[in-house]
C-alpha cells in the first residue's frame, strides 16, 4: 500500500497539457530546403535517398522537392549535398489530407494547415474509435500508435481511443506497406467496420510503401479503393504528428 | 574454417564446399558434440550453374571460434533431416526448404516459415495439425489481435481447459527484405536495415555497418564502437521496459503499465536527442556513429540517474505484489534442457538458465573496455523472464553510467569516422556478423561475388528460433495464460517474416 503510494508520487503528473504546442527535443522532423543553387548536374540527394522521396525538377530556383509521403526522415540527404541545401527541424506538423499535399520545396516550405472537416467534426469530434492494423509494419509505427494512449500523450482525454474489435471502430489506422500475405486480412477487417468509417495512413510505409515500395511482396490495391482521410508521415510517425493531424482534422479545441 | 570473433570474415577459397549429405552429417556431429547451430541457409547459385544451390551453416562451439560449413546441392535434392535428432534445427531446415526447395526427409514439422516466394497469399493453406478426441476443441486467434500489435495466427488445440498444443503461423509481415537488400547500393542500406525489425533498429544497423567495415578493411575507432554500444543498451532498456509494461498491463497490474510506459518515454526521448529518432534510427551508419558531446553525455547521465530510483521502486512494487506472484510463478515454464534442445537464444534462453550472451562471450572493443555481467534466471517461467528483464536493465544502466563517465573514451569524437566512403568490398568473401540485441543475437551474413558485389544477404532475427519456445511454453497451460506468456517472450513478427 505505502509502496504503491510512493510509486504514485514518483509518477507525478506526466501528461503533456498542450499537445499542439509540444515540440520533441532533437526530433529529425520536417526537411528544410534552402534556396541555395544546386551544383551543376548534381543528383547526390536523389541517389542517396532510400525511398525515392527526392524529386529534381527543372524549375529553377526551386528544383528540389521532397515527398513526405515517401520520406523516412533518415537525414541521409543532408550530408551529401555539396550546396548544404538540406536540413531538418523538429516540426512534427507533417500531416495532410491529400497525397499531393505532402510535398515540400524551398518555394513551398510548409505543408498547408489541415482544414477542419465539418462533417468529421460533427460525427467524431467528441469520440473517435480506432482499430489499428499492421500490414507489414516493422513495429516502429505500431509502438508509436500504442504510445498515443500512454500517460504522456493520453489521447483518450479527447475521446480518441484504440479499440479491440473493428465492430466498435470508426477508423482503421493502417501501418505498414501492405504485404500480399496480409492484404486479405486487412480487407476483412475493413469490411467489419461499420459505416461511416475512414482510413488513417500512418508512416511512410502505409502512405507510399516507404523503404519497401519496390518489393514484389506487396499488394497495395486496398488503397486504390479507399483513400485515406489523413496521411501521417514519418518512419515511424511521431505520436505528436498523428495527434496534431487528427486534432486539426476533427477540429478538437486544445 | 574458424575464427574467435562475433564478427568474422571468411574468404570463400578457404571454405571447402562439400556435398549436401556431408554437410548435414558434419552438422549433426557438431550438434551432437554440443555446438549450437546459429544458422543454416541456402541460395540459388547461378554462377555455378542452373539449379545449383549453395548451402551455408554457421555453428558456435562452446568455446572459441565460429565454424562455417558449405555445400553445393542440386535444386530439389533430398537429405536426412537433422531435426529428428536435433530439434534446434527445425526452423532452419524449414526455411531452407521454403527458400530453396532442398528437402529434409522425415522432418516432423515441415511447414512454411513465412509463406514467401510462390507461397505468398496462401496463408489459408497452412497445414495445421489435427487433434481429435472427445473434449478436444480448437481455438484460432489472429492474424489481427485485440491490441496494437503485429499480425500472426495462433491456433490452440485444447483438451478441456488445457492447451495440448499450440501452432504459430507467421508470415503476414513478409515484405521481401532479403531481396530488397540486394537492389540498392550496398553502402546505402542503413534505412532499410533499420526497418527489418524497427524496435531493434540499432542492433541491425550496427551488425550491418560492422560487416561492411570489416569487408572493406576500414576498422572504426573505439569511440565509435562505444557510441554504438551506448545506443544498443539504450535500445535494450527501452524494449525491456516495453515488455515489462506489457506484462503488467496483461495481468491488469495497471500501476506497472503506466509507470514502465512513462519511464520508457524518458529513455527513448533521450535517444532522440542524440540521433533525431526515438528508436535510434540515424545513430549508426557504416563507418560512423553519432558523437556524444559533453552536453549530450551529461544529458544521458542525468536521464539515467533520474530513471534508476523510479525503476527500482516500481520493480519492487511489482515483485512484492501477491497478485503478480500468483499469476507469473510456474506459468509458461521452459526447462533448461528444453531451451537447449530447442536452440532458444537471448533473454528467453537466459531466463531458463542457459548462460549465453554474446556481449560477454565476444565482447569486442566496447564491452571489453567495460565488461557486462552475464544475467541468468533458473526457473524458465513468466516470472523468470520478467525478473531477467529487470536485472538486465539494471546491468545496462550501471554499464551506461560507467561508460558515460569515462573520459578516456573521447565519446565526443565518435562521429569523425576514419573513413565512411564507399570502398570496395573484399571479393569472394563471407562475413558473419552477430550483435546481441534485446531479443538475442541478430545475425547477418553477407556474401560477395568475384567482382566484390553483394551476392547474398542473409538475415536471421533471434525470434525465428524462439517462436517455437513460446509454443512449447504453452503446453499444459490454459489459453488465458497465452497473453502473458506471449508478452514475456516478446518476440518479433516482422523480424521473423522479413
Ligand atoms: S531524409 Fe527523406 S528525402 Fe532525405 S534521404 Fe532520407 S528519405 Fe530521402
Ligand atoms: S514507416 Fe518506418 S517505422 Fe513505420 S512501419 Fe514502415 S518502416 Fe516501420
Amino acid at each position: 500500500m505505502f509502496k504503491s503510494i510512493a510509486v504514485r508520487k514518483s509518477q507525478g503528473t506526466q501528461y503533456i497539457p498542450d499537445l499542439r504546442a509540444a515540440t520533441p527535443g532533437g526530433f529529425r522532423g520536417k526537411p528544410v530546403i534552402s534556396d541555395a543553387a544546386c551544383a551543376d548536374g548534381c543528383q547526390a540527394c536523389v541517389q542517396v535517398c532510400p525511398s525515392r522521396a527526392v524529386r529534381l525538377e527543372p524549375t529553377q530556383p526551386d528544383p528540389v522537392h521532397i515527398d513526405l509521403g515517401r520520406c523516412v526522415l533518415c537525414g541521409d540527404c543532408e550530408p551529401v549535398c555539396p550546396s548544404r541545401k538540406l536540413s531538418f527541424n523538429n516540426d512534427v506538423k507533417l500531416c495532410a489530407t491529400s497525397r499531393e499535399a505532402l510535398t515540400v520545396s524551398s518555394a513551398h516550405p510548409n505543408l498547408d494547415p489541415i482544414k477542419v472537416s465539418k462533417a468529421l467534426h460533427k460525427r467524431f469530434g467528441r469520440s473517435l474509435k480506432l482499430r489499428s492494423v499492421s500490414a507489414g509494419g516493422c513495429s516502429g509505427c505500431e509502438m508509436e500508435i500504442n504510445a498515443l494512449s500512454n500517460v504522456n500523450f493520453d489521447l483518450g482525454r479527447y475521446g480518441i481511443d484504440i479499440v479491440a474489435s473493428p465492430r466498435h471502430a470508426d477508423a482503421l489506422v493502417l501501418s505498414g506497406p501492405i504485404t500480399r500475405n496480409m492484404a486479405q486480412a486487412l480487407q476483412i477487417c475493413w469490411d467489419a467496420i461499420p459505416e461511416p468509417k475512414l482510413v488513417i495512413a500512418v508512416g511512410a510505409c502505409a502512405i507510399s510503401g516507404g523503404v519497401f515500395a519496390d518489393s514484389d511482396a506487396l499488394d497495395r490495391q486496398f488503397l486504390d479503393n479507399f483513400k485515406p482521410a489523413l496521411y501521417v508521415p514519418g518512419c515511424p510517425a511521431h505520436p505528436l504528428t498523428f495527434i496534431s493531424g487528427i486534432m486539426d482534422l476533427l477540429g478538437i479545441a486544445p | 574454417m574458424t575464427t574467435a570473433q562475433a564478427l568474422a570474415l571468411f574468404p570463400l577459397r578457404d571454405i571447402a564446399a562439400t556435398s549436401l549429405q556431408e554437410l548435414m552429417q558434419l552438422c549433426g556431429q557438431r550438434l551432437q558434440a554440443g555446438e549450437r547451430l546459429l544458422t543454416l541457409f541456402g541460395r540459388p547459385a547461378p554462377e555455378l550453374g542452373v539449379n545449383i544451390i549453395v548451402v551455408t551453416a554457421v555453428l558456435q562451439p562452446a568455446q572459441g571460434a565460429l565454424v562455417i560449413l558449405r555445400a553445393t546441392a542440386q535444386r530439389g535434392e533430398h537429405y536426412r533431416c537433422l531435426t529428428a535428432q536435433h530439434p534446434a534445427a527445425q526452423i532452419f531446415e524449414r526455411e531452407l526448404w521454403e527458400q530453396t526447395g532442398l528437402f529434409p526427409d522425415d522432418h516432423p514439422w515441415l511447414k512454411p516459415v513465412r509463406f514467401e516466394g510462390e507461397r505468398q497469399q496462401r496463408m489459408l493453406e497452412y497445414p495445421f495439425f489435427k487433434v481429435r478426441g472427445q473434449e478436444v476443441h480448437e481455438v484460432g486467434v489472429g492474424p489481427i489481435h485485440a491490441s496494437v500489435i503485429e499480425p500472426g495466427h495462433f491456433r490452440f488445440m485444447c483438451l478441456g481447459e488445457n492447451v495440448h498444443h499450440l501452432e504459430i503461423q507467421l508470415g503476414y509481415q513478409h515484405r521481401g527484405v532479403e531481396g530488397l537488400l540486394l537492389r540498392r547500393p550496398v553502402w546505402q542500406l542503413t534505412p532499410l536495415v533499420e526497418s527489418i525489425c524497427g524496435d531493434s533498429a540499432v542492433a541491425y544497423a550496427w551488425g550491418y555497418g560492422a560487416a561492411l567495415e570489416l569487408m572493406s578493411n576500414q576498422p572504426v575507432a573505439p569511440a565509435i564502437q562505444a557510441s554504438r554500444a551506448i545506443a544498443l543498451e539504450m535500445e535494450r532498456i527501452a524494449m525491456h521496459l516495453a515488455t515489462l509494461g506489457g506484462m503488467a498491463t496483461d495481468i491488469a497490474f495497471l500501476q506497472g503499465g503506466a509507470t514502465y510506459g512513462r519511464l520508457r518515454t524518458a529513455i527513448i526521448n533521450a535517444s532522440q536527442r542524440v540521433c533525431g529518432n526515438r528508436f535510434g534510427r540515424g545513430w549508426i551508419r557504416p563507418g560512423q556513429a553519432k558523437p556524444l558531446s559533453e552536453a549530450l553525455q551529461q544529458d544521458l547521465t542525468r536521464t539515467l540517474r533520474a530513471f534508476a530510483p523510479d525503476f527500482t521502486q516500481i520493480n519492487q512494487l511489482m515483485l512484492a505484489a501477491r497478485s503478480v506472484q500468483a499469476r507469473l510463478h510456474g506459468t509458461g515454464t521452459v526447462s533448461q534442457q528444453a531451451a537447449l534442445d530447442l536452440g532458444l537464444t537471448g533473454p528467453v534462453a537466459r531466463a531458463s538458465g542457459v548462460a549465453l550472451d554474446h556481449r560477454t562471450q565476444w565482447p569486442g572493443a566496447a564491452y571489453g573496455h567495460a565488461p557486462l555481467p552475464m544475467v541468468t534466471e533458473p526457473d524458465g517461467d513468466c516470472w523468470a523472464r520478467m525478473r531477467l528483464r529487470m536485472r538486465e536493465v539494471d546491468a545496462s544502466l550501471a554499464w551506461l553510467l560507467q561508460l558515460l563517465g569515462d573520459t578516456t573514451l573521447n565519446l565526443s569524437q565518435a562521429g569523425q569516422a576514419q573513413s565512411s566512403t564507399p570502398a570496395a568490398l573484399q571479393a569472394e568473401a563471407l562475413c558473419v556478423s552477430l550483435v546481441e540485441g534485446t531479443r538475442g543475437p541478430v545475425l547477418q551474413v553477407l556474401e560477395t561475388s568475384a567482382k566484390g558485389e553483394l551476392r547474398h544477404y542473409k538475415v536471421q532475427d533471434p525470434s525465428t528460433a524462439n517462436w517455437f519456445g513460446l509454443a512449447f511454453a504453452m503446453r499444459d497451460n490454459a489459453i488465458s495464460d497465452f497473453p502473458i506468456c506471449n508478452k514475456s517472450f516478446d518476440l518479433s513478427y516482422c523480424g521473423n517474416d522479413l
